[in-house]
């Protein structure tokens, strides 16, 4: 009897697993139409950026297609989930592949991006990521971002204070955990040297433990910091400004890009944000017309205010159709040529979005724009020079 | 001073982990089962409060109750659903993977009804702010409670377990199942019970943990609930006094470690004091000699 | 040649056994001719390896839960233990001239036994406790360890070595150096991609040792002890030690496929995701789903259910919810008793309706 259970057991899995071999090879690709394919975090604690980007494209691709298309051929467009992971990311791009994916969007986590960017190299597929910050996130050619660059935006950071005299003693909390925020902080701590900025204390919390802010807070004030640096995202900020506020403790405070969306969370009361700077290249509250354009479409679609990562994905789906047509590739091409075309057209560009404008590229894909400094004054920003 | 106002802030952390040590302790105690979804269940009744206060802009009493009521019926649901029919699977391993499908079913659901992006919970307490040494060192209202809370769910609990005919129940059927059986207690009914009480002070602890710390969206449960475990573990497992006991020194040990040794291996510190605690005690501070039969 | 045959018909074990290397051979032979004719797709190609690393993990962790009987929620730690131990090796040695398969091997080796060292180091403290404590002990060693690893930075030059936990700019360091681990970046600029054949007979390896392992006289020990401890005691059984070779083994392995894992990438990094207690309770899932102390079991759960999320993939966000409710449906379907009892009632059904019709 148990025999028998067994025997069919393995039956059912050789089954099973023929059938999933065999099962994905089908495809249907058809010669007239772009296959344009997103990867990034749909799931699990950083599926808000993943889905943000996913969202964020999808309407530039809407607009896109609604307009004729890249060269009068469509987009087709598809987002996988990575969980943010390396492995589960790579299994995400070759599932693309199956798909003859010819672009791919992404990914939208730095980590991720750069196990998948040795996977397009090796592939010769065209990669953009809109919000991969790392350096080695598009270590090969044929990878360029959108965003700005963690050394980018620490060094930035740290001149804007110092040339600013905004402060002379910094406290700086960061995400240990995460590669963004500790890149971000390693570039600032270099450049603040160079600006005669003395980083008083320097906290780390990790994603298990990004809940209590109060001995980072402590630490700062206990080292009579001006200000405090806090290079992450907007949802550990508003615990920061949160608990900064209970325990009484003014001093300015200065983010990067991934502190926009602060205003747009949930419940979160505005007035605790009075006075933040932040560097971005992004603001849902402009009043730039495409921009305007783009967030109402989004609070219609999604219900929610898009945040940087939802821009980003936007402007990087525009980003590749700009290239597509100065190189003036055709579906029909192999994804090397498509790949080689794109990288050439890429470098001679100027892309005016939602995320900047006159946006040009080097060989290395860094993106050429300056970062804005805004600050948050009746809870919206109001950019300062 | 700054290490007075940091011992504060660890007991402010520790009596959240406190709080939902003593529910995870109660069903440990009986079920004899690493509840994975506890944590879980602590994120549903922190949505359920939030959607009542911010998005209906209703009392918060009226949210308290409704996560407990909510909290309640789905922490039964559970139970009958998913880990009654492995009661007698024959290994305890069946139900503790089972709790964790609950778990990411449970994270899944709310990430597709809420979305992914962090809401802010609005704190339901408005107990004033404490001011010590001329406001040097502050308590704020949210721990004030907590702590209250803490306090008054353990003396409850505890008359509860000892006073009670239910409480009794439960005391002989985490003793032995079988025996209880015998003695005419309704061991299902019982087990209910305790999932119950369980499921209902972790809707409390999701609305104090997220008064506390505001930030919430779908995985906010599960280190909180890990972070738990360790302490019901840490006070020594089924222990009600225990619970709040290993809470409270957990929460004070994170924030020293973080305030005094190294903020990136916080977590790290505290795994190694509790796995000293562990080789001198083997369950935990106040647990209970387990005497081995042949 | 038929008294060989007479010999496998007459011990159950030894059937058993090659029913289970049949078993990979044949996936092995399958998937290799179908990559070689050109039909197997893209993401079946990714997946390979994986399957190799998943099912080394899960009959790893079988010995311990299984065979030795203590639950254990950190074997993750040990995998990430080899894992780097290949990256750190790969990367110094990478401006050398070595070849890339010299340096796979020798890490490997080098991956096990520094894996065994410490599986031997925790052991120490975690065998002399007993059920729920020691699963958290476990669980807290394999923290630690994602823990230190996600936030060490290592970095040579013509000094040597360079270690720091607050990032590279507190090392003093040469202009020619070579920043070995990056904190939480991790290491990247590894060579990705290990052969499905290396992982093959890694696997089979892994399948050798343990079923070798627990058919020998310290295998049978080991069980003794995990049935009742006291009387394996009573019987002149070092308890002590068969606990500790059992529990050094399984990291050993762990080790293993920790090398695989970092091979297939270009970048390791140590998350909650790869590394913490989310992942050995992964592997902890295969290994109760495919059956406590079957290997076979082991082998056959983690092909379903590393396959399952991928094939869910056409849902997009459902995804993760329907693997859910599959992984409770699954574990109801297989481990409760009255489910347990209906499925025999119509195995029985099926056996008899087939003897009646030999019968006519």
């Amino acid at each position: 009897m148990k025999k028998l259970t067994k025997v069919t057991s393995i039956v059912l899995a050789t089954a099973m697993t023929v059938a999933c071999l065999a099962g994905c090879g089908g495809n249907t690709s058809s010669a007239d139409t772009f296959k344009i394919g997103g990867i990034g975090p749909i799931t699990g604690g950083a599926a808000v950026y993943g889905q943000a980007v996913m969202n964020g494209a999808q309407i530039a691709v809407d607009e896109i297609n609604a307009a004729g298309g890249i060269n009068g051929h469509k987009i087709e467009y598809k987002f996988e989930d990575d969980e943010h992971d390396a492995e589960k990311s790579v299994n995400a791009y070759n599932s693309l592949m199956d798909w003859k994916m010819q672009i791919l969007m992404g990914t939208v986590t730095s980590g991720p991006c750069i196990a998948v960017v040795d996977k397009t190299n090796a592939d010769h597929v065209f990669q953009l990521t809109p919000s991969g910050t790392a350096p080695e996130a598009i270590a090969h050619d044929n990878a360029f971002r959108v965003c700005f660059s963690d050394p980018n935006q620490g060094t930035a950071s740290a001149k804007y204070i110092g040339e600013h005299g905004l402060a002379k003693k910094v406290g700086i909390i960061y995400d240990s955990s995460d590669s963004y925020s500790s890149g971000i902080t390693e570039n600032f701590k270099n450049e603040a040297a160079n600006q005669g900025i003395e980083v008083v204390s320097s906290e780390a919390f990790t994603a298990d433990t990004k809940s209590d802010f109060s001995t980072h807070l402590q630490a700062a004030v206990d080292g009579g910091a001006e200000l405090i640096f806090l290079p992450f995202y907007y949802s550990e900020a508003s615990l920061v400004l949160t608990q900064a506020a209970q325990k009484d403790i003014n001093v300015k405070f200065f983010g990067c890009d991934g502190l926009d969306g602060i205003l747009a969370l949930d419940g979160f009361d505005k007035s605790l944000a009075e006075g933040v700077m932040l560097l971005t290249p992004f603001s849902a509250t402009s009043d730039d017309p495409q921009t305007k354009a783009f967030v109402d479409k989004y609070q219609e679609k999604y219900n929610e205010v898009p945040n940087q990562f939802a821009a980003d994905a936007y402007d990087a789906i525009y980003i590749i159709k700009m290239a597509a047509e100065k190189a003036n590739i055709t579906p029909s091409m192999t994804n090397e040529e498509i790949c080689n075309a794109l990288m050439s057209a890429m470098t001679s560009i100027k892309y005016t979005g939602i995320t900047g404008s006159d946006i040009s590229w080097g060989a290395d894909g860094e993106p050429n724009k300056a970062p804005i400094v805004v600050e948050i004054v009746n809870g919206e920003y109001s950019i300062l020079k | 001073m700054s290490f007075l106002s940091n011992l504060i802030n660890g007991l402010s952390l520790g009596s959240v982990y406190a709080i939902i040590a003593l529910g995870y302790t109660m069903v440990y105690g009986i079920a004899k089962m690493l509840n994975f979804a506890h944590g879980d269940v602590i994120m549903v009744g922190a949505y359920v409060a939030f959607t009542i206060v911010s998005t209906l802009g209703l009392n918060p009493i009226i949210a308290v109750v409704t996560a407990i009521v909510i909290c309640t019926g789905l922490g039964m649901l559970i139970e009958r659903v998913a880990y009654k029919p492995l009661r007698n699977a024959g290994s305890p391993l069946a139900v503790l993977i089972t709790a964790i499908g609950v778990s990411y079913l449970l994270q899944n659901i709310a990430l597709l009804i809420f979305g992914a992006n962090t809401k802010i919970f609005q704190s339901v307490i408005s107990v004033p702010v404490i001011k010590l040494f001329d406001g040097q060192i502050t308590i704020s209202g949210e721990t004030s409670v907590t702590i209250v809370c803490c306090i008054v769910i353990m003396i409850a609990l505890t008359l509860f377990v000892n006073k009670s005919k239910a409480g009794q129940a439960m005391l002989a059927v985490s003793e032995d199942k079988g025996a209880a059986q015998l003695m005419g207690i309704n061991v299902n009914g019982t087990i209910a019970l305790t999932f119950a009480i369980g499921s209902a002070l972790a809707a409390v602890a999701g609305v104090l943990l997220c008064s506390s710390y505001p930030s919430l969206n779908a995985y906010t449960g599960s280190m909180p609930g890990i972070k738990a475990f360790v302490a019901a573990v840490f006070g020594g497992i089924g222990s009600i006094p225990g619970a709040l006991i290993g809470g409270i020194l957990l929460g004070i040990i994170e924030i020293l470690a973080k305030a005094y040794i190294s903020s990136q291996l916080s977590d790290a510190i505290v795994f190694a004091v509790l796995i000293i605690v562990l080789l001198v005690r083997p369950t935990g501070l106040l647990g209970k000699k387990i005497t081995e039969k042949v | 040649m038929s008294k060989f045959v007479d010999s496998i018909k007459s011990n159950k074990k030894l059937q058993s056994n090659l029913i289970t290397f049949g078993m990979v051979i044949i996936l092995y032979v399958i998937c290799q001719s179908l990559a070689a004719a050109g039909i197997l797709s893209n993401s079946m190609k990714g997946l390979l390896i994986q399957f190799c690393y998943y099912i080394i993990m899960a009959v790893s962790l079988n010995l311990t839960v299984g065979i030795l009987g203590e639950l254990s929620l950190g074997h993750a730690g040990f995998m990430c233990i080899g894992a780097y131990t290949y990256g750190i090796f790969a990367k110094v040695l990478s401006s050398g001239n070595l070849s890339r398969t010299a340096i796979l091997l020798i890490s490997l080796v080098l991956a096990a036994i520094i894996a065994a060292f410490f599986g031997f180091l925790i052991g120490i403290p975690v065998l002399r406790l007993k059920g729920d404590y020691l699963a958290i002990v476990t669980l807290a060693f394999g923290e630690i360890i994602k823990n230190v690893t996600g936030s060490l930075y290592i970095a040579k030059d013509s000094h040597g070595l360079h270690f720091s936990l607050n990032g590279t700019s507190d090392m003093v360091l040469d202009a020619d150096n070579l920043v070995i681990i990056d904190g939480p970046k991790g290491i990247t600029g590894l060579t990705s991609g290990v052969s499905f054949t290396l992982g093959t007979i890694l696997v089979i390896i892994t399948l050798i040792v343990v079923l070798n392992l627990i058919n020998s006289r310290t295998g049978r020990a080991v069980m003794a002890i995990r049935d009742n401890r006291i009387a394996a005691e009573a019987t002149g059984i070092n308890v002590t030690k068969y606990k500790m070779l059992a529990f050094t083994i399984s990291a050993s392995l762990a080790g293993v496929a920790g090398v695989l894992y970092a091979g297939s990438l270009s970048t390791l990094t140590s998350t909650s995701k790869n590394f913490g207690y989310n992942m050995s309770i992964m592997i902890l899932v295969y290994v109760v789903l495919g059956g406590i102390g079957s290997i076979r079991g082991s082998v056959i759960a983690t092909v379903i259910l590393v396959l399952l999320p991928e094939k869910l993939r056409f849902v997009n966000s459902y995804r993760m919810l329907i693997y859910a409710i599959v992984l409770i449906a699954m574990m109801i379907l297989n481990w409760s008793p009255s489910a347990r009892a209906w499925r025999e009632k119509m195995i029985n059904k099926i056996k008899s309706g087939k003897k009646v019709k030999e019968a006519k």
